[in-house]
Formats: structure tokens, C-alpha cells, sequence
């Protein structure tokens, strides 16, 4: 996203904070979405600008030439731009986001989304659908909902909220752009990520002593290499004056705790092994099977 | 904010279809075939070339055009045509140049913007072809020639069903078609301008028609040219076809080859004595760019905005850039200018000396031979055209110096101002004041619009030849060669071996198509100001001003647009008749007291209801019965069971009830 973009983004975010009702951003609302007149806005685009300027002279031009073939022509075009706009305005009026469902994710990858469309009873053309910075294009036939897929990038763990999407037409002519800002109250879960390299998980019986490892938090810099450290992390000139490899800790962020309790999890149930999760406020008892590894991955996903 | 967001989000522009650039291509390819009537042919022809070459080039090598092509076409094109016009302004050469751009611009179409761009300038450029030619069939070409430029508008959406050609077509024909009553609205009442704001339509090309001069092989050109001059319709019967005669120049002023019309004499205008039947008609008159006002010999008075000059040729105040209506009487039979003063005489008699011997000593000869019987020499005239071997062509050998004696005794062959000529020196060399009028004779008589289509293949030229006791009389030595040319109705001036690309019963379909030209011109180009403001007559209204014109075009607009949104808001009921009226049912109920809840099924609610209103139990349960019944019992209940639940529920009107 450019600058400009950027600081575009932050005034929309503002003047939808403060001034919900000029700005028509809509706050999420339930599913089903029908849209209908009041939600629906039309402008004209920059070619209708344009072509309106270009029909303005040769009205002119017309009526100075007297010419009335001219005339009643350029009167039938500018008519059927007019009425183009009625077309685009029907195009949206009707349809209905029905529902979104989503797959399950671990953070940093895409989740998959479909969205489903109901058409209502009319044939639509040249829907297009903004989301995301992604931009969609199809037609729906009457009384047939189509579904829409895409993917939507996640950050973080938790629950994800849909962003905001734009349904537009600019159908028939390009002239008029019509449009209404979708903003479902819908929530995608997005599991924490699992620790790519982190320590196995200790029996709970030996070391109990040794506490958690959280490299990154001591002040040095430097601690022994574990099983599993990344080969890039060693100084090697530092372990070439020692009889053991060290390993720089500082550029590691600490891994936060779900990071590595997923990537067990995740071992555990790959693995087809038991297990139990105890967290601050809960306490999952030693079971295994798919229902138990989500119930114990949404805990994750929505720790504070 | 939809700007700045396309503005903030770039979304890349994809290339355009192969199926919108064919659309575009045809889009051009109309555009140079309304404009191929006035482009020179070796423009159109070029053109036609560069679009196959386009379209050649995209199918078969995709991809940007090099500057080394674009740039040598553009330069070629704008070379040509200030070689050919001398200059590169003016509305000819803009338009061609204009069409030439368009035609290129297909070379260099890769994104919608390049389409869009090119298409809102393609309906510039079928607007200007109206510039020069605002006739029916024009308007109806360029009327279709939107349908492609729309239809290349519409294929650049994305996201659209596939559709044959024929199936995209449609749509965009139905919206010109739903656009037409606000069209029509728009016409009618937008206020004409009286005055043009700017330059008047300049006439940059003399158009073809009658001038004040004539000499040998003049008319040739007006003589093959099909397009009409004037359409005549007559108060009662039209007169007899030999009565056909419309003047428009008399010339006097002869040089050996040319008869010249000079500025129109002034002066007592002849007097006139009518002997029979007076015609009175209406003409009106395609644009001539003249100022001369035919009319059917002999007109007693000038219209309005008109004066007769000397000779009783009618000329207008101001010059003819329009169509233009006049109402004229005429006298069919007369007597012109009874007494002819000695002036006026000399001018019928002089003649260049040193010209044409041979044609003098016949004229002498004749003199001597009938003595003072003027009329007996006009006879044996006639006779000689008659007799002596004459022959009608459109395409005469030419004429040597002594232009009169080379065409009565060598070439013997010409057309009515051959003859019309020779003719007139004759007589003036006979002694006999004698004078050439021209202007158009015949014109096809169109029943069914009760009108006389002259076309400017009418154009005539004949004599007239002063005799004393009678004033100046009509001679036609044409009609002594041809009389078919006279006498025939609608006949134009051919010789009968016309053009192959024009025959006879394609000429008379012509003839007979012409009423529609007529209608159009009377109801749509000649639409001007003075018409507009008595659109509202029927209504009362005498003379509309500007302003009230406004204010019925704003209204018209805002009840078309009410209609039009009455259409796009409107929303078919959904289900079916029951659950129209359940539904209808929910809502009434709603507002008396009882909520309705989205996850419940119509019995459920009807048991809510039932206990909300006790008194009203049994209606409910039968309601709810037959709810259930015409849902769930069959998968096409009967109609009247339906109607019946409908009616129970409208009349179902508890009592409203205050928590």
C-alpha cells in the first residue's frame, strides 16, 4: 500500500469512528446482507464525467448547426447513459450475501474464504466484489447463489473479524458506478502458530527444577546449543575457542507461550499420541482425537 | 471517495478482449461508412484498409503497436489530407481527419481506458457525419451504429455471462430503445436557438443546383443528380405536367458560348394578365445557397421575405442555408409584358457580332420566307429540331467556337440548353426578342403524399420569345426533340440509356420511397425555432416562450424519471400467494402486540397467536390449518384454496392488544 494509500486508510478509519453516518461505512452487522435502495449509492464514474462533457458539446453543436438529426441522436445516447444508470442500480438491488465460511488456520497463512452470493430473482451481470485489496468479478443467474472463494491473510492468533467489502457494478456502460459496503459480523478463528524449532516437551517428572527455558530473557547473549537450535544461530568463532557450540539468543524473539504449547499439541496429535493442556484458567484432562486437539487449539487461540 | 479509492488501490487494467476489440473495429467500420459520402474515395478505401490491417495485426501479432508504425500512419494521414483539401480546418477535412484519427487509434486499443476513449470520440464523429447529410436514412445508419459503440461499452465489464454476438446486441438495442422516450422529450422541447451562437454552417462546397449562367455542357452534372430540389404540394388538383414549368433565372445577356443571368433586372416589374387557372402551392425549397426562389410560371406576387424582380423571377432577402417554405400563386396561362419597351426590346435582340454565320443566314432566311409572322418562324424552329435530324444525349460532343452553328449543322446532338440556346439566337437573329429561362421542369407527382418531388435532375432550360399581341410566350425546343421529357410524369432528364446502376423501376421505388424523405423533413429537420413554439397550439397555447418550453421539458423529465425509477425499485413479490399473505398477516399482527420470532415455524406463531388472543382461537386454528394444509399436503395446491387463506387472513383483525 502506498503512502497515500496509508493515510487514506487512517481517515476513513477516523471519520468512520466519528461520523458514522456521513461516511455510510457501515458497522458489522448479521448475516444474512440483502442489499436494497437505502444501502445502495450511485456516482458517476470518470468516463460518464467525461462522455457527459463530450455529449454537453455536441448538443451545442447541434443546436447551433440546427441540426435535429444530430439533436434527437445525441439525445437518444445521453437517454440510454441516463437510463444505463436505473440498470446498475437494479444489478445490485436484490442480491444478498447469505453467508461465510472459513477453515480453520494457523496465523501467518491464508485462511480460505467462501462467501456465498444469492441473487434473488434476477439475472446479474458484472458483479464485482473489492476484498482485501482484491478485486472479484462474476455473474449470477437467477434464483442460482453462486460462491465466491478467496483467501484472506491472517497475523495474528484469536478471532479474526471479516474486513469490510465493497459490492459494485459499473455494468452496462461504465458510466455509473454503483455500490454498497458489505460488512459482515462475522468472526474467523485463527489457531496460534506452532514453534518451528522449539524444545521437546519435558516429562513432567525429571528437571522439574530447570523452569521454563526462555532464551532471549537473560541478559547474555550467549547460551549452549540445544538440539534443534537453528544451524544460522551458532557463533561458530565464539565455539571455536570452547569445547562446546554456543548459540546467539538475542535475535530469537522469546517464542511466546502458545507458540510452543501448539507446536506440542500439534506433535501430540500428529502423533497420535495422549495428552492433557493445562492453562492458567483451564485444564484439559489426557484424551486425544481430533475434537480434543481443536478444543485445545481454540483455548490457545483466545488466551489473553 | 470511489476516485480515491481506485486511486489508493491500483487494480491493474487488464487487456481487452478479442470480442470487444472485433466490436470496436466494427464500431469504426461504421463510423467510416456514414462519413464515406463525402471522405474522397481514395481516403475510405485506405481506411477500410487500415482497420483489416488492425485487426490483422492483433489477431496475429498480439501486443503494443511500435512508434515506427503508429507514427508514419498518423503523419501519412494528416499528408493526405491537406494535400487533398489544401488545409487541415473546415468541417471537411476536420471530419475526415477526424475519422482517420478514430481508424488509428484501433492500432493502439490495449486497455479499457483506450476503448472508452475511442468509442466516446467514435460518437462524436457519428454525430458530425449528420453535419453534412441530416437525412432519414443518414439518421437511421447512425442510429444503428451506436448499437456497436454501446455494445463495445458493455463487453468491457468484467465478469459477464458468454454470449453470442446476436445476444449482446439485444440488450444495448433495448436500452436505446427504453431511452427513446426521454430522447423524444429532450427534442421536443429543448429550446431551439434563433440565432446561432456561433459561425452559421458555412457552404464550403458549392452544392450542385441551378446557376445564374449557362453555357453548353453546364447542367450535365445537375442532370444525373438524383436528390431532391424542392417538393411542391399544390392547394387542389396539380397542374397538367406540360404546365410543369418552374423559373427560376431569365437570362438575357449572350457572348457567343454563355447566357448570363447578370444580378436579376430591376426595375416596373411586367405587368401580368391572368388568363385561367391560378395555382396556389406551397414549396419548400432544400438549401440552395442561393438566393433564387423558383416558382411555376408565371408567379403573380413575392411571398413574405421575397421580392419579384423585373422579369418575375422570385429571389429571397437572404441567402438559402435552410430548407425553406413558401406559399406562391401562379397563373398557368397569361400574358406577360404586353407592351415591350425599347430598351428591354434591344436586350432581347442583341446578339455578339461575329459569331455563328451560318445560323444568322438561316435565321434571315426565314425572315424573308414568312415575313412578319413572328410566330410562323418560332414554328419552323421547332420544325428544324423536329425534322432535322436532332438527337437527345446527356453526353454531346463538344462544341467549337462558333458554338450555335457547330450544334445546328455539324453535331445536331445536346440537351435542353443546347436547345434552348440555339433556339433563342435564332430568333433573335430572326428579328424576334427572345430570352432563356431556366429552371425545373416536371417532377414526379407522389399520390399517396399528394406532393410534386422535383429533384435537381429536373433542371430545364427553354425559351422565351416576345409576339406582339401576346407578350412573352413559352417555347421548348426541347420538347420538339423529346417530348417524352415534357410530357412524362416524374421522367428525369436521362436519355434513356442511364446510368446501369440506375434503372427504371428502381428510379420509380425511389420516387414513391421519397414521402418519407418529405415526412422527415417536415417533421424532424425542419424543426426549428419558429415550429417548436407552436408545438403547443393544439393546447391553446399560441406562441410557447423559451421559458415555458423549460419548464415542460423539466417536468416531462422528472415524470419519465419517476416512471423509470418506478421500474428499477420495483421488486417482484417473492413466494407465493399464501406466503404473501401470511406474510402480510405477520405483519399486521406485529403491530398489534404479538412479535414475531425468526426461528419459528407459521404453526407455532398461529399457537402464539391463539393464546395472545383467546377470543379469537378458532379462526386462528382454522387459519393455521389451512396454512399447514396448503404448504404441506400437496406440492401444487389448488388455487382457490390459496385464494380462500388469503381472504381469511386479510379479514382476520384482532383487537390491538397493551402489554
Amino acid at each position: 500500500m502506498t503512502p497515500l494509500g496509508r493515510a487514506w486508510s487512517a481517515v476513513l478509519r477516523r471519520a468512520e469512528r466519528r461520523l458514522p453516518s456521513l461516511t455510510r461505512l457501515r458497522s458489522p452487522e448479521a448475516l444474512p446482507i440483502p442489499l436494497h435502495r437505502r444501502r445502495i449509492y450511485i456516482v458517476p464514474t470518470g468516463f460518464g464525467l467525461g462522455f457527459t462533457v463530450l455529449l454537453a458539446v455536441m448538443v451545442l453543436g447541434a443546436l447551433n448547426y440546427s441540426n435535429n438529426s444530430a439533436l434527437l441522436l445525441t439525445c437518444l445516447v445521453g437517454a440510454a447513459g441516463a437510463g444505463s444508470m436505473l440498470v446498475a442500480f437494479r444489478t445490485l438491488d436484490g442480491v444478498a450475501l447469505t453467508a461465510i465460511r472459513a477453515q480453520t488456520v494457523v496465523a501467518g497463512e491464508d485462511v480460505p474464504l467462501t462467501i456465498d452470493i444469492a441473487p434473488g430473482w434476477r439475472t446479474r451481470s458484472s458483479l464485482q466484489m473489492d476484498v482485501a485489496g482484491r478485486r472479484l468479478a462474476f455473474a449470477v443467474a437467477a434464483g442460482v447463489p453462486i460462491t465466491l472463494e478467496l483467501a484472506l491473510p491472517t497475523e495474528q492468533r484469536g478471532y479474526m473479524a471479516m474486513p469490510r467489502m465493497r459490492l459494485f457494478t459499473t455494468w452496462p456502460l461504465g458510466m455509473f458506478r454503483a455500490w454498497s459496503w458489505l460488512h459482515p459480523d462475522h468472526k474467523v478463528l485463527v489457531y496460534p502458530r506452532a514453534e518451528t524449532f522449539g524444545p521437546p516437551p519435558r516429562e513432567p517428572s525429571i528437571d522439574d527444577d530447570r523452569g521454563r527455558p526462555h532464551p532471549g530473557d537473560e541478559p547474555t547473549a550467549l547460551r549452549m546449543y540445544r538440539p534443534g537450535d537453528p544451524r544460522r544461530q551458532i557463533a561458530w568463532k565464539l565455539s571455536a575457542r570452547h569445547e562446546f557450540l554456543l548459540v546467539k539468543d538475542m535475535e530469537q524473539p522469546a517464542p511466546e507461550a502458545e507458540w510452543r504449547l501448539s507446536c506440542w499439541v500439534n506433535e501430540a496429535h500428529l502423533a497420535g499420541h495422549r495428552w492433557s493442556l493445562a492453562l492458567p484458567d483451564r485444564l484439559f484432562d489426557v484424551a486425544q482425537g481430533d475434537e480434543h486437539f481443536h478444543r485445545c487449539m481454540t483455548a490457545l487461540a483466545l488466551q489473553p | 471517495m470511489n476516485f480515491l479509492y481506485a486511486l489508493t488501490h491500483k487494480v491493474r487494467e487488464a487487456p481487452i478482449s478479442a470480442g470487444t476489440f472485433n466490436l470496436v473495429c466494427i464500431t469504426m467500420a461504421c463510423v467510416v461508412a456514414v462519413h464515406a459520402s463525402h471522405l474522397p474515395p481514395w481516403l475510405t478505401l485506405l481506411l477500410g484498409i487500415a482497420l483489416l490491417a488492425s485487426h490483422w495485426r492483433r489477431r496475429h501479432r498480439p501486443g503494443k503497436t511500435p512508434m515506427w508504425l503508429k507514427l508514419p500512419l498518423t503523419l501519412g494521414l494528416l499528408a493526405g489530407i491537406v494535400l487533398w483539401y489544401g488545409n487541415l480546418f473546415g468541417r471537411e477535412p476536420g471530419s475526415a481527419f477526424a475519422v482517420g484519427l478514430l481508424v488509428l487509434k484501433t492500432f493502439e486499443c490495449e486497455t479499457a481506458r483506450d476503448v472508452r476513449v475511442a468509442v466516446a470520440f467514435a460518437c462524436f464523429a457519428l454525430m458530425a457525419a449528420l453535419l453534412s447529410d441530416q437525412g432519414l436514412v443518414v439518421t437511421v445508419a447512425v442510429a444503428l451504429a451506436i448499437v456497436p459503440a454501446l455494445m463495445s461499452l458493455r463487453s468491457l465489464e468484467p465478469g459477464q455471462a458468454q454470449r453470442t454476438i446476436a445476444q449482446a446486441a439485444l440488450p444495448s438495442l433495448g436500452l436505446l430503445a427504453a431511452a427513446l422516450p426521454l430522447a423524444l422529450m429532450a427534442f421536443l422541447f429543448v429550446p431551439r436557438l434563433s440565432e446561432p451562437l456561433w459561425g452559421a454552417p458555412a457552404a464550403d462546397t458549392a452544392k450542385p443546383g441551378l446557376s445564374s449562367s449557362m453555357s453548353p455542357g453546364d447542367l450535365t452534372e445537375l442532370l444525373t443528380d438524383d436528390s431532391a430540389a424542392m417538393r411542391v404540394s399544390f392547394d387542389g388538383v396539380a397542374p397538367r405536367p406540360d404546365q410543369r414549368y418552374f423559373r427560376a433565372f431569365v437570362m438575357w445577356n449572350f457572348d457567343g458560348r454563355r447566357w448570363d443571368h447578370g444580378y436579376g433586372r430591376r426595375g416596373e416589374v411586367a405587368g401580368l394578365l391572368p388568363q385561367g387557372p391560378v395555382a396556389t402551392y406551397e414549396i419548400t425549397l432544400e438549401a440552395t445557397h442561393r438566393r433564387t426562389l423558383p416558382a411555376l410560371d408565371v408567379p403573380m406576387a413575392a411571398p413574405e421575405g421575397a421580392r419579384l424582380s423585373a422579369d418575375r423571377e422570385l429571389s429571397s432577402n437572404d441567402r438559402i442555408d435552410e430548407v425553406r417554405r413558401y406559399r406562391v400563386s401562379s397563373a398557368l396561362g397569361y400574358g406577360l409584358q404586353a407592351d415591350l419597351d425599347d430598351s428591354t426590346r434591344r436586350l432581347g435582340l442583341q446578339l455578339p457580332p461575329n459569331f455563328d454565320p451560318r445560323a444568322r443566314a438561316l435565321a434571315q432566311q426565314w425572315r424573308q420566307t414568312f415575313g412578319q409572322n413572328d410566330e410562323g418562324i418560332a414554328r419552323a424552329a421547332l420544325g428544324l429540331f423536329h425534322d432535322g435530324g436532332f438527337r437527345y444525349t446527356l453526353a454531346p460532343v463538344p462544341l467549337g467556337r462558333d458554338s450555335i452553328d457547330d450544334f445546328l449543322f455539324n453535331t445536331r446532338e445536346g440537351f435542353c440548353e443546347h436547345y434552348a440556346s440555339a433556339f433563342t439566337f435564332l430568333m433573335r437573329a430572326a428579328g424576334i426578342p427572345a430570352r432563356v429561362v431556366t429552371g425545373y421542369q416536371g417532377g414526379f407527382y407522389n399520390r399517396l403524399g399528394q406532393y410534386l418531388l422535383v429533384r435537381q435532375s429536373n433542371a430545364h432550360a427553354w425559351s422565351e420569345v416576345w409576339l406582339a399581341g401576346r407578350g412573352w410566350v413559352r417555347f421548348d425546343p426541347t420538347g420538339a426533340v423529346r417530348p417524352e421529357r415534357i410530357a412524362a410524369d416524374g421522367t428525369a432528364a436521362g436519355d434513356g440509356s442511364g446510368p446501369w446502376y440506375q434503372p427504371a423501376w428502381l428510379q420509380a421505388a425511389r420516387n414513391r420511397w421519397d414521402i418519407v424523405n418529405r415526412l422527415w423533413a417536415q417533421g424532424v429537420t425542419g424543426f426549428d425555432a419558429l415550429r417548436q413554439r407552436s408545438l403547443l397550439q393544439p393546447f391553446g397555447v399560441r406562441e410557447a416562450p423559451p421559458s415555458m418550453l423549460v419548464t415542460i421539458l423539466a417536468s416531462g423529465i422528472c415524470l419519465l424519471a419517476a416512471i423509470g425509477l418506478g421500474w428499477a425499485l420495483y421488486r417482484r413479490p417473492e413466494g407465493d400467494v399464501a406466503q404473501r399473505a401470511l406474510a402480510r398477516l405477520k405483519a399486521r399482527l406485529v403491530r398489534r402486540g404479538l412479535a414475531s420470532r425468526a426461528s419459528e415455524a407459521p404453526g407455532h406463531y398461529f399457537s402464539r397467536a391463539a393464546r395472545f388472543w383467546p377470543a379469537r382461537r378458532k379462526e386462528l386454528e382454522s387459519l393455521a390449518t389451512l396454512y399447514n394444509h396448503l404448504t404441506y399436503a400437496r406440492s401444487e395446491p389448488a388455487p382457490e384454496l390459496a385464494r380462500r387463506f388469503a381472504r381469511m387472513a386479510r379479514e382476520f383483525r384482532p383487537p390491538r392488544v397493551v402489554k
